[in-house]
């Protein structure tokens, strides 16, 4: 009967899936914090238990961006491009894999920050994730942004943010040319294959914060369309 | 002739039983329309739904249902073809009432989205074309029905746009929005009340009898609107906000005031609903009633018989309340992505159109200008996602449901011309 009645015409909103995806994303990022600290006190099983955690989050993520796939065909009409929704939803599920990778690939090797840079790398890791959680605050303001049909304060309230989480990833750019050049130092000390792989940690790390950045670039898209 | 003076109260018994019949199609399906944006926003509960909705669908039938009634039953028809033959004209409106009757008993057993006016204005069009003969039609005024089909979405859209974007200047994109929506939401109130008042007094009182000037019917609708905005100010300072909600929730808080407006917006769209749409079903009735105790003289001025609008609305309102409930519940439960804000908008914009050809006496299709609305917010980036092909399913309807009503009619006119005659 649904379909004999103008309720039929409301199609499910991608909003509210769009939202819990980007907080299950945030939620599987934020793993890597007690994944670092149990590497760092070489408590492998520890590690291990909290990257299977992390790894289930990210294969939850994985489900929801399918699933709001499926539910988002052609013909909706919608106050927002839905390639760009379809964009912004890939955006956001690659911070999930980049987490996942990252500890996979710690696991795998045994791989141990050195000593003397651990504060510093913990530091460099939290404000990457910092910048992860910016970005889904933006994205939870979208119900509200379609209380405010897309425009006026709101809107200005989503840039501000947005701006906010670029400041973040400048920071985190210039933490990671830190931590490279203190690793530099080190590296005549270190396993030379160890170094080359904290190399890439390093890196992945950083790319958490440059996905989020792309998250808000997207989110930006969006809002400037039409 | 003669038939119409040895079985005309028969007649008029089976026109009596199948308009009743079609009025009940009509409360049990089209409810689901008029008021599934008020439940499926949750601003009313289903109880309370069919409660508003058997009020006021009764109070539209009797109060403002007597111009479309009078289209249906003498505009769409030449009346001077069946000066000799008055006979043909009863069976014809008896079948019309069958074949819409029966269109919309087949549809909604398929879920097929259809619009009770248009199977009956085809029906009503398909008997007289091909049963008697095609100039028996007046075709300018179908002309216009069938224009005003294509033009009343369209106006209520326009609407809706506009009233959204008031909305979302007026209170959403402010500093304070739920003072803003304590302040505005009156007068969507007032503009509601006013709307529906004014038809009413201009239109609807005149078969009771009571006769209204100009500018008193304008006074008694501008206090009838202020009474409702009053009321719905006292209600609204009456809402408990959540005040420990941050600036975060303040939105929720903003909704809660409109989901108030939704409630006079749902009594005017089952008002609107109701003038509009029980003439579908007492139209034809009218006119059988009409020529039988005429005696067979088509009258081209008379008045409807006192109990006929009654009689639609009661149609209606039993019709909603053994079926309403469960066509109510059935899209209660479905998932709605629609806040009170964007409901309030799509469903003033189509009471107003549809109240205003109302008065006009034009019959259009309920459901299609609440579409037409409903894409008139979306068009404002209002809602987060609308069905197009849905929208495009109930668009298609009225294509089929024409001929559909028109071939059904003919057939039923032949076998009762067969039967009677």
């Amino acid at each position: 009967m649904a379909r004999n009645s103008i309720l039929g015409v409301f199609a499910k909103s991608p909003i509210k899936p769009l939202e819990k995806h980007i907080r299950l994303v945030v939620k599987c990022s934020n793993q890597l914090i007690p994944f670092f600290s149990a590497c760092s006190e070489q408590n492998w099983s520890e590690a291990a238990k909290v990257r299977r955690k992390l790894s289930k989050l990210e294969q939850d993520a994985d489900a929801l961006k399918r699933q709001l796939r499926l539910e988002l065909p052609g013909g909706l009409f919608m106050p927002v491009d839905r390639a760009d929704l379809l964009e912004l939803l890939t955006q956001q599920d690659k911070i999930a894999n980049k987490a996942k990778d990252i500890a996979g690939r710690i696991l795998g090797r045994k791989l141990e920050i050195p000593e003397s840079l651990q504060a510093q790398f913990n530091a460099y890791l939290a404000r990457c994730i910092e910048a992860t959680e910016k970005a889904a605050e933006a994205i939870n303001e979208l119900d509200d942004l379609l209380e405010t049909g897309f425009r006026g304060r709101e809107v200005e309230l989503v840039e501000k943010m947005i701006n906010q989480l670029d400041a973040i990833e400048d920071d985190t750019d210039t933490m990671q040319i830190d931590l490279r050049k203190d690793l530099l130092a080190l590296e005549s000390e270190l396993n030379p294959v160890d170094v080359m792989f904290l190399y890439q940690i390093i890196d992945w790390v950083g790319d958490l914060a440059d996905l989020a950045e792309r998250v808000g670039a997207r989110l930006e898209i969006l809002l400037a369309r039409k | 002739m003669d038939i119409l003076l040895n079985s005309g109260s028969t007649l008029v018994i089976i026109a009596a039983v199948v308009g009743l019949f079609m009025a009940w199609g009509i409360g049990a399906n089209d409810v689901a329309n008029a008021m599934g944006t008020s439940v499926g926003s949750k601003a009313l509960t289903i109880k309370q739904a069919i409660i508003i909705a058997m009020v006021f669908e009764f109070a539209g039938a009797y109060l403002a249902g007597g111009e479309v009634t009078s289209t249906i039953r003498k505009g769409i028809i030449d009346a001077s073809f069946f000066v000799e033959t008055p006979e043909l004209l009863v069976f014809g409106m008896i079948s019309a009432l069958f074949a819409a009757a029966t269109w919309l008993l087949i549809a909604s057993a398929l879920g097929w989205p259809v619009s009770t006016t248009h199977s009956i204005v085809g029906a009503i069009v398909g008997f007289a074309a091909m049963g008697v003969s095609v100039d028996a039609v007046t075709w300018s005024k179908v002309g216009g029905i069938v224009g005003s089909w294509i033009i009343t979405p369209l106006i209520s859209g326009v609407i809706a746009f506009l009233i959204f974007n008031s909305a979302q200047k007026l209170i959403f994109d402010t500093d304070k929005p739920l003072q803003q929506a304590k302040r505005w939401v009156p007068l969507y109130m007032f503009l509601a009340g006013f709307v529906l008042a004014l038809v009413t007094i201009k239109k609807g009182l005149k078969h009771l009898d009571l006769h209204i000037g100009t500018a008193d019917g304008y006074i008694y609708a501008v206090m009838t609107a202020v009474l409702v905005a009053l009321i719905g100010k006292i209600f609204i300072s009456r809402i408990k906000f959540d005040e420990s909600a941050a600036l975060k929730t303040h939105y929720a808080n903003v909704e809660k005031v409109f989901a108030l407006l939704m409630i006079v917006t749902a009594c005017a769209m089952a008002f609107a609903h109701g003038s509009n749409d029980v003439a579908n079903a007492i139209g034809p009735l009218a006119a059988v009633v009409s020529i039988v105790d005429n005696g067979g003289q088509i009258a081209a001025k008379s008045t409807i018989a006192w109990w006929i609008l009654p009689l639609g609305g009661f149609g209606i309102v039993a019709g909603l309340a053994i079926f309403g409930h469960k066509v109510i519940a059935t899209i209660g439960s479905g998932i709605t992505h629609l806040t009170p804000s964007r409901g309030f908008a799509a469903e003033l914009a189509a009471a107003c159109t549809v109240v205003i050809s109302s008065g006009a006496g034009l019959p259009i299709s309920t459901t299609q200008t609440l579409v037409g609305a409903v894409l008139g917010v979306g068009m404002a980036r209002g809602i987060a996602a609308i069905n197009l092909g849905v929208v495009r399913n109930i668009v298609v309807s009225w294509v089929i449901t024409l001929p559909v009503g028109a071939a059904l009619s003919i057939m039923f006119f032949w076998m009762m011309k067969g039967i009677f005659a």
